[in-house]
């Protein structure tokens, strides 16, 4: 193995030691929310099966180990998130880890499109945009980001499904495959893709506005730079500047972006995949909701925190594979 | 006369600002005049249901799948859009000030846990846990308020934080440090006063994104069950969306025109406030 690799696979697991305390933080925070929060699970329990006597009641508490000293409850509780015990979702009759596992790749395939789509898109514009500095086509995209900020996704998401689905009948409204078609091999692909265009479009919205002004003010300092203009005087075409020689040195930024906004991406989905009916984490997070299944909901929480962070790290790892300069902290 | 340089004329000559206080001031208008040109409430069956905009006279903008008045729905819609996105913010902007202050001024040990703290919070995607939190206490104009505050705060502790740290070697505070003056005089009146422009630039802008995050919370069915809430339309016009979609776009609207205004006043403010951005 090359002295690069070491380096990287250390960082990385250094990293990961170093986010303990704020997973540690989360989970406290997560464990709060269960006991603050109004009724426990006993009072769940006893919801579902009806009235319930003091002595069943005082059984079910004895049984999930309610009864105890909050500091023990407590310590039950970390023990349990270490083994990624997540609980037990009292509505749907399942682990949580279980149920949290079976729709995380219809959510990673969603935010991975999405960001790629941002990233791609942001890109295109950007690079326009700062090639025709104040002129119409600069004001428009500008203006087009503008909007973007204001537009509540989930509305946006609504109104593409009013004009592809109802109105033109281009693109399937909801799923994340055609029902009963029973596709295999390449037509299932295509399938997942054309339900896939709309959700990821709309997902990818924000962090799209963000690129594209990001991209389009570094475009414009890095173009004054010494290179640049020895790139010009060379005889190089604007476009082979532009993304061979400026966009290169804009990218750094780009990834930084998309670190940041992960979160925001991941709170998003939940509001996408609801109005999409994408079977991902978010839309068991509106069924969460809709049923109040806290339990499901603080398990989303903590799994949502830790691609936070996986994500945080990953895009260290990337600044490091773009730019070998960079020295990894 | 206001002079050319005067921090209302740098205002006033940014357009986009301009329009986006002339919006603001109509949505404000129409928060404020709601009980007084709907006296009767926006929950009232008032027509049949499912009117297009314009079928009659009576609903300019039609009624919903009950029967509402969806101009009335509008109107009272602003109320519960300003009056979260108003509190939140100054909720988030006091907690934010006092963590992000407390971290810059004490330094040390204190601002390793403050900032442990706020990186929390930082991690955890802001919408999904503002969502366990209105969940886990039910809805409630006060639990929607605490949820979006909660999630708000930590990047204008940074900001403090930043501005506290920058602050902190100047002459004017150590001259007050030497002065002998208490921990509380020298960050009320040296250090927030010269922390104030980014503060109140952010804090602008967070109201944007409290309504936002006011109109997904609501379209989720965790709106306050009493309070006539765009999100919450939205969220009904979506189950008439294949033939009546004006019930979901109309309030949809609403939204980005507010959301919109509030940006543009932001950046017009920080244009204006921020002497280095001036003349670009």
């Amino acid at each position: 193995m090359s002295r690069n690799a070491q380096d990287l696979i250390r960082f990385v697991l250094r990293r990961l030691i170093q986010s303990l305390p704020i997973l540690l933080g989360i989970a406290t925070i997560n464990f709060l929310f269960v006991n603050l929060a109004p009724g426990d699970a006993a009072d769940v329990l006893a919801g579902e099966a009806g009235a319930a006597s003091p002595e069943f009641m005082a059984a079910l508490r004895e049984r999930y180990g309610l009864d105890q000293p909050f500091y023990v409850q407590f310590l039950v509780y970390m023990g349990k998130l270490l083994t990624f015990d997540l609980g037990y979702s009292f509505r749907f009759s399942r682990p949580v880890t279980e149920l949290l596992l079976g729709t995380l790749g219809p959510t990673l395939l969603l935010m991975s499109t999405a960001i790629l789509f941002a990233c791609s898109m942001g890109v295109f514009l950007g690079v326009l945009a700062a090639r025709c500095v104040n002129r119409w086509p600069d004001y428009l995209i500008s203006v087009g980001a503008l909007i973007a900020y204001a537009t509540p996704v989930f509305w946006l998401g609504l109104m593409m499904i009013v004009l592809f689905s109802v109105k033109l009948g281009w693109l399937p409204s909801s799923g994340m495959q055609t029902i009963g078609a029973g596709y295999t091999g390449w037509r299932k692909i295509g399938d997942v893709a054309l339900h896939l265009i709309m959700p990821a479009t709309v997902l990818g919205m924000y962090l799209t506005a963000f690129q594209v002004r990001l991209i389009r003010a570094s475009m414009l300092e890095i173009g004054e730079q010494d290179f640049v203009t020895t790139a010009r005087s060379k005889g190089l075409s604007e476009q082979t500047i532009a993304y061979r020689h400026v966009l290169r040195n804009a990218i750094l930024p780009m990834v930084t972006m998309v670190g940041l906004q992960v979160g925001a991406i991941l709170g998003g989905s939940v509001l996408i995949e609801t109005v999409f009916a994408w079977p991902g984490l978010g839309r068991l997070a509106y069924n969460a909701v809709f049923q109040r299944d806290l339990n499901l909901l603080l398990g989303l929480l903590f799994l949502c925190s830790i691609m936070v962070v996986v994500t945080n790290i990953l895009t260290e790892v990337a600044y490091r594979l773009i730019d070998p300069r960079i020295p990894l902290k | 006369m206001i002079s050319r340089n005067s921090l209302l004329g740098r205002f006033g000559r940014h357009y986009p600002a301009v329009a986006g206080i002339t919006l603001l001031a109509a949505v404000t208008a129409m928060a404020l005049l709601a009980p007084v040109l709907f006296p009767q409430g926006p929950w009232r069956m008032v027509g049949r249901p499912q009117l297009w905009p314009g079928a009659d006279p009576r609903f300019p903008l039609g009624t919903d799948i009950l029967g509402r008045d969806l101009l009335a729905c509008l109107f009272y819609g602003a109320r519960v859009s300003l009056l979260i996105g108003l509190s939140a913010t100054l909720a988030a902007t006091l907690v934010g000030t006092m963590i992000g202050a407390a971290a810059g001024f004490f330094g040390g040990k204190v601002d390793r846990w403050l900032m442990g703290f706020t990186e929390i919070f930082q991690t955890t995607p802001p919408f999904v846990l503002a969502v366990v939190v209105v969940a886990a206490f039910t809805p409630s104009l006060t639990s929607i308020i605490i949820a979006i505050s909660l999630v708000s705060w930590p990047p204008l502790a940074r900001l403090v934080r930043a501005q506290f740290l920058q602050l902190m070697p100047r002459e004017f505070v150590l001259a007050g440090i030497v002065m002998g003056m208490s921990n509380t005089r020298l960050i009320v009146t040296q250090l927030l006063p010269n922390a104030i422009t980014p503060i109140i630039v952010s804090s602008s802008l967070m109201i944007a994104s409290a309504i936002l995050l006011e109109a997904g919370l609501a379209f989720l069915g965790l709106g306050d069950p009493n309070a006539m809430s765009w999100g919450y339309m939205i969220g009904v016009g979506r189950e008439v969306l294949r033939t009546d979609w004006y019930i979901t776009t109309i309030p949809g609207l609403a939204v980005l025109l507010a959301v919109l205004a509030i940006n543009l006043v932001g950046e017009g403010l920080n244009d204006a406030l921020n002497p280095r951005s001036r003349n670009r």
